[in-house]
């Protein structure tokens, strides 16, 4: 049994640690590539969101590798993600691929019943084992985010951004070849010591508080390294949701850390009174926090089509409008193209600077 | 008191229901008027370019709405009307949506249905909702059951080959024939308030009627057939809509007299991708088409594909005494 399984983001370093560490072969898809969205679009429904196009060119790209045993995610909606892995299931199929498809179906917050379904996976492990490889990949994600929180600090501030760029670059590779939590964490900090020792920009940068649907946010190769693109511009991104936290409020149910959904309802009340699916209400929420944390911008992405995210895009200029704070939307799909995007950017933080200048924050609020 | 109801979306699901409802209250109900350029218009005018044409078209209606004097205006947030099911996500916020984009509104009503694990929120809210105009509870409650009552009424209309914008007529008590001869059986599928909306849909079904088709909507078979047909799909296909049209689809295939099936999707429909492609994949024995619309389809070229659909239609029938022709084609 060779599994392998969609990539999000960084997801693929804690998810091979974990399966490695239930005894089973794994094999990855290969980085996200052209020839994957190729692959993707080729064989999907044409309107269907971009999310699923990219994995299905994952998948296709993993079994040539060899892999026979696919692990997907599930759902009950209303979002379209929870039939993702039937229809993709029935496009393999109908390519003549021959595999197993195994579907972890919403575990609804409880981590016995994700411990229980990965013990499933993994037959010749123990349950103390299941949970140790769980944490070993918690770990290892731990690990990248420390880096990557600190690329998102430096790389606006930063006068040599190759550099930035090429530490952490370095660091993930790194801490994916780690072979234990403790190497994994000794990367971190050399990346992390590595960045504290640059020259920095004086002065603080415009800070930008990027919102929307999670597989567009954590994949850059979704969001056309969208992270990058605006920190090269001097700007500061913080993204609303790192893996870390969605794992944690999703699958273990804010057991490691403390949730902070509840108070993105709250955030979200005034505008949007209830969960539209997807990530309708965290993007509504997440955007009004940011405002009241005073960021100059607020960026809002998904898949073109998203449902939930059309539902938030909606309700974002009344809140711009409320709390004064310039928001824009971008939309993604196998067609745009890095050019647009960053005529997009500029010209938006352009204005977002010349805001922030010509208007200091008593008068803002007027 | 004036309440208005407008015509879109679920107008066409359950609007004898709520016209009952709110006049037994005493209240006086008014629609907007049947979609038409302006709807549009207006509606494309005032949603987000990225939203899907039915809700555009939905905007288009309550700004037309507002043009008189209103007391309330009556946007129900419908999650889910049958247990472990939803609609889609955009119905979820459409109070919400309306909201934040159409200023000067009159108070909305808006009930929240969600039945998807109990229904006691939703006996909650139409106790809310009836104290409005009465504080009579019982007085609500009995308004409500009428609302049912005709509901059911209106859906029987359903059974003679009637979809359920042409039984929403005939309930307020128009008449409407339909042709008597019929050369074609035509399933058609697709989400009821694009499909029975003739500005949506650019008139499909009298079109397809106009080129001798009997046209069989998923109101006119039989529901619990179609329940066990869907349940044939390996996943609970988790939207109502879209479940009862895969349904349909496998159900009007094991029917020897239908010739074949039709979606029509509307471009950016979340559930429409996937259902379609289900459909498409399952479907081995009847000629299958998939018509997307938008704003801007041009009428022209559907008629060409539904001609040319229906031709191709009756040639495979008349060939089919003499030998197969498969459908694949």
């Amino acid at each position: 049994m060779k599994i392998t399984f969609p990539h999000m983001g960084d997801m693929h370093i804690a998810v091979k640690a974990m399966l490695a560490g239930l005894k089973l072969d794994v094999i990855p898809p290969p980085p996200i590539t052209k020839r994957t969205f190729e692959l993707g679009i080729k064989n999907s429904p044409e309107f269907a969101c971009m999310p699923l196009k990219i994995n299905l060119g994952n998948f296709i790209e993993a079994m040539e590798k060899g892999a026979d045993t696919i692990v997907m995610a599930g759902g009950w909606g209303p979002c379209r993600f929870g039939y993702y892995a039937q229809v993709e299931r029935d496009i393999l199929e109908g390519l003549g691929y021959k595999f197993k498809m195994i579907v972890l179906e919403a575990p609804d917050s409880r981590l016995y019943d994700l411990t229980q379904q990965l013990k499933a996976l993994g037959e010749n492990v123990s349950l103390w084992e299941a949970v140790k490889a769980i944490k070993y990949g918690w770990n290892k994600l731990n690990a990248v985010e420390s880096v990557e929180r600190q690329f998102d600090y430096h790389l606006p501030r930063a006068w040599d951004k190759d550099r930035v760029e090429k530490i952490y670059d370095k660091a993930v590779v790194n801490i994916d070849q780690a072979g234990s939590k403790e190497e994994a964490q000794a990367a971190a900090h050399k990346a992390i010591r590595e960045m504290s020792l640059l020259d920095l920009k004086p002065g603080q940068p415009l800070k930008i508080g990027l919102v929307g649907e999670i597989y567009t946010l954590l994949e850059p190769a979704a969001n056309y390294e969208i992270c990058r693109l605006i920190g090269r511009m001097d700007a500061e991104v913080s993204r609303s949701t790192y893996l870390t936290e969605w794992i944690n409020d999703h699958l273990l149910g804010g057991m490691v850390k403390k949730s902070v959904r509840k108070e993105l309802v709250n955030y979200a009340q005034p505008y949007l009174k209830y969960s539209v699916g997807g990530h309708g209400l965290e993007t509504v929420g997440h955007a009004v926090h940011f405002a009241k944390m005073q960021y100059d911008g607020i960026i809002q992405i998904g898949p073109l089509t998203c449902m939930p995210e059309i539902v938030a895009q909606s309700i974002l200029p009344s809140i711009s409008a409320r709390e004064a704070i310039p928001v824009m939307t971008l939309w993604f799909d196998e067609l745009s193209g890095t050019a647009g995007l960053s005529t997009r950017l500029e010209a938006f933080i352009d204005m977002v600077h010349r805001q922030k200048i010509g208007t200091n924050k008593h008068s803002k609020e007027a | 008191m004036k309440v208005g109801i407008p015509r879109g979306l679920f107008y066409y699901y359950y609007y004898p229901l709520w016209k009952t409802f709110f006049q037994e209250l005493g209240a006086e109900v008014v629609t907007s008027a049947w979609t038409n350029r302006q709807t549009v218009e207006k509606g494309v005018e005032a949603a987000v370019d990225e939203a899907c044409f039915p809700i555009k078209v939905y905007f288009g209606h309550v700004r037309e709405l507002c043009c008189e004097p209103l007391d309330y205006i009556f946007i129900p947030r419908l999650v889910s009307v049958e247990p472990r099911s939803y609609i889609c996500p955009k119905f979820m916020g459409l109070p919400d949506m309306i909201r934040a984009t159409l200023p000067k509104l009159p108070e909305i009503i808006d009930i929240t249905v969600d039945i998807s694990k109990t229904d006691r929120l939703l006996k909650k809210d139409i106790i809310r909702v009836g104290k409005i105009f009465t504080p009579n509870k019982q007085l609500i409650k009995q308004a409500y059951q009428h609302g049912l009552y005709q509901l059911y009424k209106c859906r029987q209309l359903c059974q003679d080959d009637y979809n359920m914008a042409e039984a929403v007529q005939m309930w307020e008590g128009e008449q409407i024939t339909l042709p008597a001869t019929y050369n074609l059986n035509m399933g058609v599928l697709g989400h009821g308030y694009s499909l029975y909306d003739q500005m949506i849909s650019m008139n499909l079904i009298n079109r397809l009627r106009q080129m001798g088709c009997r046209v069989k909507v998923v109101e006119n078979l039989d529901q619990d057939s179609i329940e066990t047909k869907a349940a044939e799909i390996p996943k609970r296909v988790f939207w109502t809509l879209g479940r009862k049209s895969v349904g349909s689809a496998l159900f009007l295939e094991s029917q020897p007299e239908i010739d074949g099936i039709i979606y029509l999707a509307c471009f950016g429909c979340g559930p429409d991708s996937m259902v379609g492609e289900i459909i498409s994949r399952k479907l081995k024995t009847k000629p299958f088409m998939m018509i997307t619309i938008d704003e801007h389809t041009g009428e022209a070229g559907m008629v060409t594909r539904l001609e040319a659909f229906c031709d191709m239609l009756q040639r495979r029938k008349a060939a089919v005494s003499e030998n197969y022709i498969s459908a694949y084609g």
